[in-house]
């Protein structure tokens, strides 16, 4: 039988999404629902001096209005950071409580103040527009730049800083930058994002009289999360009576990670109200109220010699945590970032500094690659610096300072077990034709065009790991999953994941893995996630660590129906399990014509017996059945890495930038779909270019969002992006059974410096900071222009 | 309230609406055909695109009461007798999409651009697809999709 890890399967999934069958939680209706509307701050801050409900509760239709004040009566918990963050100096992380209903002060446009009920959607809009609030507005801060500055948002939270952290050593790197022929600086921003998944946020709630169970329907990439967070924290109810279902999820890119004020306020009031309760967002809602992402102030300087060699590197970042820490807003701008911040490169020397603070706006959470996409974009921005200053070949100066030996020690923390960066970057080269560059900028130029090229060599720290170490540094929960496989008497295998797809293809993919261990048709596998009544435990899907982590326990737990089924077989056959081989779905005793298939050994492990005999073909100390699960956490995170090669073409009559080449070449390891990885770097790429040339979420100095709808954030549509040129290296992980390696943050990481290496490039060095719209390409070229004509 | 009928997916359906119920809701919420997706509130997305009377619109902003007559096809009506549609198979085999909340709005507009023009060229494609966003494809294998599609139609 053909191995269908490495095989361009299509997707399961594709059928009923393709006729309209897939299962949103939106789509989903109970007898007898309300409909919520929740009312919201207008103000970015403000105090609340009082709630008048009392015009709003006697509208047509409304079953309860409920504010701050219940959820504090009934001692409803609020959101939480999962991640506790120590500062350079010692002291612990500031974070201010967040419930799920503000009760004296909203923080951000969108906090939530109210909600109401009623029998239909209409009803309850009408009667939310009558919930008087009356609010003391206050100055808002909502300028990262001047927030420790400005007044304190969060009382005792002194400067809005939640923490000052270090990673690396100063005085090391002080020394480093003596030793310099030459200190580049850069000081970029690194702007906001709304990771706008196309199905917004809703959640269905149905509270069940008899059992006292509550059923959450959601949008999350995490439900057991959810759950854990909503009971442990929110005390909604214990998590034998909470039940979270995340059906069919549209896309969630980190936003959906976090249990939002909905989920927690929808539930408790399901119970409260004894009636079904439905949410959905509007697009609008979506903007304001789903964690952002990025929003850095960085400067850095990198110590050179005046050969290329790297010495020192220093990072020194103001990170954006919007009004409130959220599950992974404290560690994305630290455990994330930092140790990411020296690139791929050997530096002998190296600190990131990070001051993370609060502002007026929106929590800024994970979205794809989560720190990663910063960290990366401040390295690959100050390399190509150093290459143009130093007269050098921005190629040339990546593999002067590339580790050729591996495992090899990153400077800050990680230990990459494998790699081969040189022959990443090589290839890229040759599929972008490198070396036939010049010949197309004096193309362009004759045609009064500007062309730019741009290079990024990068890697990831993904599917974080091990869960002592994580723990160690501040995590909540360990960082394993879990997976469990039963193989049903008639033949099916159903496996369980903790992981949750979003659009990843899990249910293809993790098929094809249990499909060759255990040596059956992938149509024989059903793969079910997202559901905390179905399956064991599970930590979620978000930075690539789904396929790394809980693919694996997938294969952990068909190793273990294997070993039993060898036992069972050997017993069935009359032979030692020493002497049984599984191969190809059959159990063969050595040297012999003896097998059982797989199918007739589970079927023989749920009906242990025969007629007319004291019969058993289960040996002694097997229990009956073919059910295992397994819980894995990796030794280490695992590392992809590659390089991306772009050319820009510039028309400095309009400022128009043109992508017109992008050529990636990605080391996942083993790749179990190459269509379904490819879709990944597609997918990847189309945001971090977003990032680069169109998207941009901004307040006003009151703290305003205005960019709070499609018609002011501009996402990249078809006719924006080119086709992509893909290419693979692969070394395989050496921290897993398959030799994965996460693949889904990685075009989003390295796109976004690869494409504005390339517009900087093409306006000969100047500097133009994210994202590199028409009007700012176009000022640029004024000015260059403006200063050729004075040179000349 | 308006009594309208009109053909959907080819059954007659006659409702009483009120004035200012959409297509979509009419859709979703009325007939339950669930695959027609809401992704915006600004008409902007796409998620929603419906054919009415063979010609693709986003149902959002279009109100039921003035489709009386009209003949509306979803994504539920798109393949028939259990066959996919060729664009639908295309989209399968080309992985033209992953978290599928766009898709029905895509499919539906792609067919409607084969109508217009039998062989599109990869920037034909990409420009009517303007008015369709996804997040996660990157548009690549959506516009490999069509082009497969447009070969087998």
């Amino acid at each position: 039988m053909a191995s269908l890890v490495g095989s361009r399967v299509e997707r399961k999934e594709d059928k009923r999404f393709l006729t309209g069958k897939g299962r949103y939680t939106s789509d989903i209706n109970i007898a007898n629902q309300t409909y919520a509307i929740f009312i919201r701050s207008p103000h970015a801050r403000a105090k609340i001096k009082k709630i008048d409900t009392s015009k709003a509760l006697k509208s047509s239709g409304v079953v309860e209005i409920l504010t701050g004040e219940h959820i504090a009566q009934d001692k409803i918990g609020g959101l939480i950071a999962g991640w506790a963050i120590r500062s350079e100096d010692g002291s612990e992380m500031k974070c201010p409580a967040n419930p799920p209903l503000a009760k004296d002060s909203v923080n951000f446009v969108g906090d939530p103040v109210a909600v109401v009920f009623a029998e239909t959607l209409d009803e309850a809009r009408l009667a939310a527009e009558l919930v008087k609030v009356d609010y003391k507005v206050l100055k808002a801060v909502s300028n990262l730049g001047e927030a420790m500055n400005s007044e304190a948002i969060h009382d005792g939270i002194d400067k809005n800083l939640c923490y000052d952290w270090l990673l690396g050593d100063r005085q090391k790197t002080k020394e480093a930058f003596d030793k310099a022929d030459k200190i580049i600086k850069l000081d970029i921003v690194n702007n906001r994002l709304i990771p706008n998944a196309m199905e917004p946020r809703a959640c269905v709630i149905d509270y069940n009289t008899a059992s006292e169970e509550i059923t959450c329907y959601t949008t999350s990439q995490n439900p057991h999360l959810s759950r854990l967070i909503m009971s442990a924290f929110g005390g909604v109810a214990p998590e034998n009576k909470l039940r979270v279902v995340a059906p069919d999820v549209g896309g969630g890119f980190g936003s959906k990670i976090n249990l939002y004020n909905e989920e927690i306020v929808c539930s408790w009031a399901s119970k409260k109200i004894e009636r079904p309760i439905k949410w959905v967002a509007e697009r609008t809602e979506s903007f304001l109220t789903d964690t952002h992402g990025r929003d850095h102030i960085t400067h850095a300087e990198l110590a050179v010699t005046n050969d290329g060699k790297f010495l020192g590197f220093k990072n020194e970042t103001i990170a954006n945590l919007g009004a409130y820490a959220r599950v992974f807003g404290t560690v994305t701008p630290t455990y994330l970032f930092g140790p990411c911040a020296t690139g791929v490169y050997i530096m002998p020397a190296a600190y990131s500094n990070v001051k993370a603070v609060y502002t007026n706006t929106a929590p800024v959470d994970a979205y794809r690659g989560a720190g990663r996409p910063e960290a990366t974009y401040t390295i690959e921005r100050i390399v190509d610096k150093a290459a143009m200053e130093l007269g050098m070949d921005p190629i040339e100066i990546r593999m002067k300072n590339f580790p050729t030996e591996f495992p090899f020690k990153q400077t800050l923390v990680h230990q990459i077990d494998s790699g081969d960066y040189v022959a990443g970057l090589n290839k890229a080269k040759e599929m972008a034709d490198y070396d036939g560059f010049a010949a197309r900028k004096k193309e362009s130029e004759s045609k009064g065009k500007l062309r730019g090229i741009g290079v990024t060599s990068y890697f990831e720290a993904c599917g974080i790991a091990p869960s002592p170490v994580v723990m160690m540094l501040g995590c909540g929960v360990g960082l394993w999953e879990s997976a469990e496989v039963r193989f049903n008497p008639t033949g099916q295998v159903t496996v369980y994941t903790g992981s949750h797809s979003h659009g990843q293809s899990h249910q293809t993919t993790f098929a094809q893995i249990a499909a060759d261990e255990l040596g059956v048709p992938i149509e024989n596998v059903d793969v079910v996630h997202g559901d905390t009544d179905k399956g064991t435990f599970g930590m979620g899907t978000y930075g690539s660590r789904s396929l790394t982590v809980g693919g694996i326990a997938i294969v952990n737990a068909c190793k273990k129906i294997v070993n039993k089924g060898k036992r069972i077989a050997a017993k069935m056959l009359e032979a030692s399990p020493d002497e049984v081989d599984f191969k190809n779905g059959e159990f063969v005793v050595a040297k012999s014509n003896k097998k059982k298939t797989i199918g007739e050994v589970a079927f023989a492990s749920y009906l242990p017996g025969v007629r007319d005999e004291v019969k058993s073909p289960l040996p002694e100390g097997d229990e009956p059945g073919l059910i295992e699960s397994s819980f894995f956490d990796p030794a280490n995170f695992s590392f992809p890495a590659g390089s991306h090669i772009c050319e820009v073409e510039i028309d400095p009559e309009t400022g128009h930038v043109k992508l017109d080449k992008y050529t990636a070449v990605d080391d996942f390891g083993t790749i179990v779909n190459p269509l379904i990885v490819e879709g990944q770097v597609h997918g990847g790429l189309a945001q971090g270019i977003g990032q680069a040339l169109y998207e941009n979420a901004q307040y006003d100095d009151s703290g305003q969002l205005i960019t709070a709808s499609y018609m002011d954030y501009t996402m990249p549509r078809a006719d924006d992006l080119p086709d992509f040129n893909l290419g693979f290296t692969c070394t395989k992980a050496t921290t897993n059974p398959l030799g994965v390696k996460g693949c889904g943050e990685a075009g989003t990481i390295a796109a976004t410096p690869t494409v504005m290496n390339a517009v900087i490039n093409a306006l000969g060095g100047k500097e133009i900071s994210l994202p590199a719209t028409a009007e700012k390409v176009w000022k640029a070229c004024k000015e260059m222009k403006k200063s050729n004509a004075k040179a000349a | 309230m308006t009594k309208i009928a009109l053909e959907v997916n080819g059954k007659k359906v006659t409702k009483d609406i009120s004035d200012h119920t959409t297509l979509s809701e009419l859709l979703r919420d009325i007939l339950n055909l669930t695959g027609t997706h809401i992704g915006c509130d600004t008409s902007q997305c796409g998620a929603c695109v419906v054919h009415v009377d063979g010609k693709s619109i986003k149902s959002c902003t279009a109100l039921a009461a003035d489709l009386d007559g009209s003949k509306v096809t979803t994504i539920e009506g798109l393949a028939s007798n259990g066959k996919l549609h060729p664009m639908q198979e295309a989209f399968k085999k080309m992985h033209g999409l992953q978290c599928g909340f766009c898709t029905p709005g895509m499919v539906m507009s792609a067919v409607d651009l084969l109508k217009n023009k039998k062989n599109p060229s990869d920037q034909e494609i990409r420009d009517w697809l303007e008015g369709n966003i996804c997040r996660c494809t990157g548009y690549h294998n959506i516009v490999a999709a069509v082009k497969e599609a447009a070969s087998k139609m």
